[in-house]
């Protein structure tokens, strides 16, 4: 990395800042205000429409292997998810996950 | 106990099982972000000045890559615009929160905290605006110096954990495990689906606007199937 100190500490501002004032938006500012029907039928979605987005690429083409597709990790997760739906339980699904995963690269590797 | 302690409380034990995530997650950005060339100081306020940790791994990864600062503050942000969407939604509940609380939740609003309170508050309508900042504070009592912490022991123990444990599979992991439980109707099914593969399909596009483009597809898609299901039914 060619970042000098005074980047390294400006790009952690900048994101911290950005960041911030992107947390504060609504909250902040119209947190008193009635939103209209449509918005809010919008942003009930708003977790499962960016959270498995955000998954998919780290799940299909993890960096661990060089974004090859790996049948542990595609295993793991399809068990958490599994979990997940079954008994919606989220610390049952990361535990299974997880457990599923060790076990998968152990008998890989 | 008052009402805003017990909920404060509820908070607090609802928080808990992140615990489990949120450690070995900002261990491994300790790692990564020592790794690649910042010092232990800049790590651990990274994590505490902006506690996202996908946004922070993004940053530091193009730090590493040598991008320039703005291409990293825009895609780190980019990740983060998420949390506009959180803050949308979560902010009717808020009423009557005073604003210097409001600026107070504002800086713990993460995916995880996000989804308990959202859930918490539409499973009771009646609480209290007090009830409702401190449950949601709760959810961070922990998990907030956990994810300093973690990270500041990640930053010194850095290249010592061997790759054979899949730190890196924590965070999709996470994510996954927070979603399972989110797929109650055929709206919330059809939304994820419409994410991941709207997301897959635009990967190319740079600076996560993939990722951004995908999550407003879904939520009409969302939306829709939920207007569809409920004309269906009268």
């Amino acid at each position: 990395m060619s970042y000098s100190t005074a980047e390294i500490w400006t790009t952690i501002a900048l994101v911290a800042l950005g960041t911030y004032l992107i947390r504060f938006s609504f909250i902040g500012l119209i947190g008193g205000r009635e939103l209209p029907t449509w918005v809010l039928r919008h942003l009930r979605y708003t977790p499962v429409a960016v959270l498995p987005g955000l998954v998919a690429p780290l799940v299909l083409w993890p960096d661990a292997t060089g974004g090859a597709l790996d049948a542990p990790r595609l295993i793991a997760a399809a068990v958490t998810v599994l979990l997940g739906v079954m008994f919606k339980n989220m610390m049952l699904a990361i535990l299974g996950g997880a457990t599923t995963l060790f076990v998968m690269l152990m008998v890989a590797g | 106990m008052t009402t805003t302690k017990r909920a404060l409380m509820l908070g607090i034990r609802d928080g808990l099982p992140f615990i489990v995530v949120v450690a070995p997650f900002a261990m491994l950005f300790g790692v990564v972000a020592t790794e690649a060339g910042l010092s232990n100081a800049q790590t651990v306020v990274f994590s505490f000045a902006v506690i996202a940790g996908a946004a922070q791994f993004a940053a530091v990864q193009l730090m590493a890559e040598n991008a320039p600062v703005l291409i990293v503050v825009a895609t780190a942000l980019a990740v983060n615009l998420r949390m506009a969407m959180y803050s949308a939604s979560i902010a009717p509940y808020l009423r009557g929160v005073p604003l210097w609380k409001r600026a107070a939740m504002s800086y713990l609003l993460v995916d995880q905290s996000y989804a308990i309170g959202l859930a918490k508050y539409e499973a009771e309508p009646d609480m209290t605006p007090s009830a409702r900042a401190a449950y949601f504070v709760g959810t961070m009592v922990l998990n907030m110096p956990l994810w300093y912490g973690g990270t500041l022991v990640g930053a010194l123990v850095g290249s010592r954990i061997p790759p054979e444990y899949a730190l890196d599979f924590a965070v999709p992991i996470t994510f996954l495990a927070l979603v399972g439980p989110m797929l109650k109707s055929a709206a919330h099914v059809m939304a994820a689906f419409t994410s991941v593969a709207l997301a897959l399909l635009l990967a190319f596009v740079p600076y996560n606007l993939g990722l951004m483009i995908a999550a407003v597809a879904a939520m009409m898609v969302g939306a829709q199937v939920e207007l569809l299901v409920e004309r269906r039914k009268v």
